[in-house]
């Protein structure tokens, strides 16, 4: 079948399932609870598929991606608040800022390596903390307040957008060229691969759609502070991403979608929460390094879906 | 003599940075692993001096060695409980490991013991002294000899002892330290205890110097530390004192000039510098990447 056909299959599915969870939830099926659960969902698989171009296609370590989550909620929580646009207009400036945030950590950063990169993305999302912790502006610690507007269907269509842009980019050339840098930097390099140009455009992405989920994630709260973008933060995502499987989108965005629901059932137990993540996160990384579901896809599995990542097209 | 004052406060936090670095280098000499449980150990470390003080009534010295020898088993057993299995394993994965294991010792201890602070119980006496117009405090003066004390016995058992030329044998090529019939493992379980000690030791005398100590003490502690270590080139141990001293003066000044909020953000910059413009460290010598 060919590729195009395959797309617009999955777009009427995943518009389907938009149709019916609104329908519910304007029906009244699905109070706030819930509802609250869907965008939650929503918010949390735009931060594993944005981190997931990151670590999983361009192979860059990023343990700072709560830096940029920041970034899209104070600037989109501006816009919106204390400036009255339009809440669509002030979700894309926020993750544009955000994507020019991912250029000016990526360009210095992204000449290291490894362990390096790690610890230099954590640094940075840290100092992008700080700073918001520092600006009166935004309330310092006490935190700003927002307006609550995000609803079920700016969730989903942000979802939608963010993983048809990914994955579109993934299997396109330049996507091609992200994964060659991951595989092999300089092999990469030598075979005429502008390596520095893909690791930060794949950052930048990562980091435009990591503002656009702050975005969202502000506008689901009534209060947004800098605490809520600390380490953990980092880590949570970064979880989602390993767990799922190093390089596969739909692995991580079921990471995400599962640890979302578990998060919930034992928000009364924050402890256990991060004691169960922290051991699965261990388990994982001693038994099946790759993650769950290592490079592979959930289309993988169907017949009609028979393309493989990197652009191996069989069909 | 506003300023003597602040270099002698700089130097006192720098020593518990340094302490932590020496952890932190020597780790990342010979395995190539940030171990980021390392600040937990720190704080394990002050927990096991605070209770040892204020629960066993012990003084400051017992409490001390309780607490290195403690952090000692318990660094060697995270080294073979978690890190042993992954020496052949990316990057990726080990730093991965090191985080849940960070995260596993630090909800583990609040799951246990509640999130609250604990305040550490004065051992030493206040009393301070006058020189050069400096206020110096006994607390200052005890640190600094026991910090000072601790890295004279590490750059004794380094340099001097059968199992430190082991370390630098291993940290120098496992492969060629393993025909010449070093064993290893025990040797890289030996360098986990010697760092995890000195973590020990620091998180005692942080408790004292700072008196406040929680579950997440760690944290901030122990990424600072990873710059102190960086900054002086990492695997490299008077590298990591010097390292520390500097970020320890850093901070103080920044506090001291009114800008105490960013305090923490002066560490980052400071990372990211040295990584930018000179990665291998102040003490390090840049080596050509090869195929």
């Amino acid at each position: 079948m060919k590729k195009s056909k395959v797309f617009w299959i999955y777009v009427a599915v995943a518009l389907v399932v938009y149709g019916i969870v609104e329908f519910l939830i304007s029906n009244g099926n699905l109070d706030m609870y819930y509802s609250n659960l869907f965008i939650t969902i929503a918010i949390n698989v735009i931060l594993a598929v944005s981190l997931h171009l990151v670590i999983g296609i361009t192979g860059q370590f990023s343990i700072g991606h709560a830096g940029f989550l920041a970034v899209g909620a104070y600037i989109s929580a501006i816009f919106t608040t204390n400036l009255g646009w339009p809440f669509p207009v002030a979700l894309l400036i926020g993750a544009f800022v955000a994507a020019i945030a991912g250029l000016i950590v990526g360009i210095p950063t992204l000449r290291l390596k490894g362990d390096y990169l790690a610890i230099a993305t954590l640094g940075f999302a840290e100092i992008i903390r700080i700073v918001f912790l520092n600006i009166d502006y935004v309330g310092g610690a006490a935190g700003m307040q927002v307006d609550y507007l995000t609803t079920w269907s700016y969730a989903f269509f942000a979802v939608l957008i963010t993983i048809i842009v990914i994955s579109n980019f993934t299997n396109s050339r330049h996507g091609r060229a992200c994964i060659a840098v991951r595989e092999d930097e300089i092999a990469a390099d030598a075979m005429g691969i502008n390596t520095t140009f893909y690791k930060v455009l794949a950052f930048a992405i990562g980091s435009f759609f990591a503002g656009l989920a702050g975005g969202l994630f502000s506008h689901n709260f009534f209060i947004i502070q800098p605490s809520q973008f600390g380490f953990l933060k980092s880590f949570d995502i970064l979880i989602y991403v390993v767990l799922g499987g190093l390089g596969s989108l739909s692995g991580s965005i079921i990471a995400a979608i599962l640890l979302t629901i578990i998060s919930l059932y034992l928000q009364d137990f924050p402890e256990t929460r991060m004691i169960i993540y922290s051991l699965v996160l261990i388990i994982v990384m001693l038994y099946r390094p790759s993650g769950l579901m290592g490079t592979k896809e959930v289309t993988d599995l169907f017949k009609f879906g028979k393309k493989s990542r990197g652009g191996n097209v069989n069909e | 003599m506003e300023w003597l004052q602040q270099l002698i406060n700089g130097i006192s936090l720098g020593s518990i940075y340094a302490l932590i670095a020496l952890g932190y280098t020597m780790v990342y000499g010979i395995i190539k692993l940030i171990n980021f449980a390392h600040g937990d150990v720190f704080m394990i470390g002050a927990f096991i001096g605070f209770l040892a003080i204020a629960r066993w009534d012990l003084g400051f010295f017992p409490a001390l060695l309780l607490a290195m020898v403690v952090c000692a088993i318990l660094g060697v057993l995270i080294e073979r409980i978690a890190y042993k299995r992954l020496r052949n394993a990316t990057r990726i994965a080990a730093l991965i490991t090191a985080i849940g294991v960070s995260l596993l010792i630090e909800y583990t201890t609040i799951f246990f013991r509640g999130a609250q602070p604990e305040a550490y119980p004065d051992v030493i006496s206040n009393k301070t002294f006058n020189f050069l117009g400096a206020q110096i405090s006994m607390q200052s003066i005890m640190i600094l000899s026991v910090s000072i004390v601790l890295m004279l016995i590490l750059q004794f058992i380094v340099h001097k002892t059968k199992i430190g030329k082991a370390m630098r044998a291993v940290s120098y090529d496992v492969e060629a330290a393993r025909l010449m019939g070093i064993n290893v493992d025990n040797t890289i379980s030996v360098t986990f205890a010697i760092g995890s000690a000195l973590a020990g030791a620091a998180g005692v005398i942080f408790g004292v110097y700072y008196t406040k100590i929680d579950p997440l003490m760690g944290i901030i502690p122990g990424v600072k530390a990873f710059v102190a270590a960086v900054l002086g080139g990492i695997g490299i141990i008077p590298g990591a004192v010097a390292g520390g001293m500097v970020l320890g003066v850093v901070e103080t000044v920044v506090s001291a000039l009114g800008f105490s909020l960013w305090r923490d953000a002066a560490a980052f910059v400071i990372l990211i510098l040295i990584l930018i413009f000179r990665p291998a460290g102040i003490f390090g010598k840049n080596t050509r990447e090869k195929v």
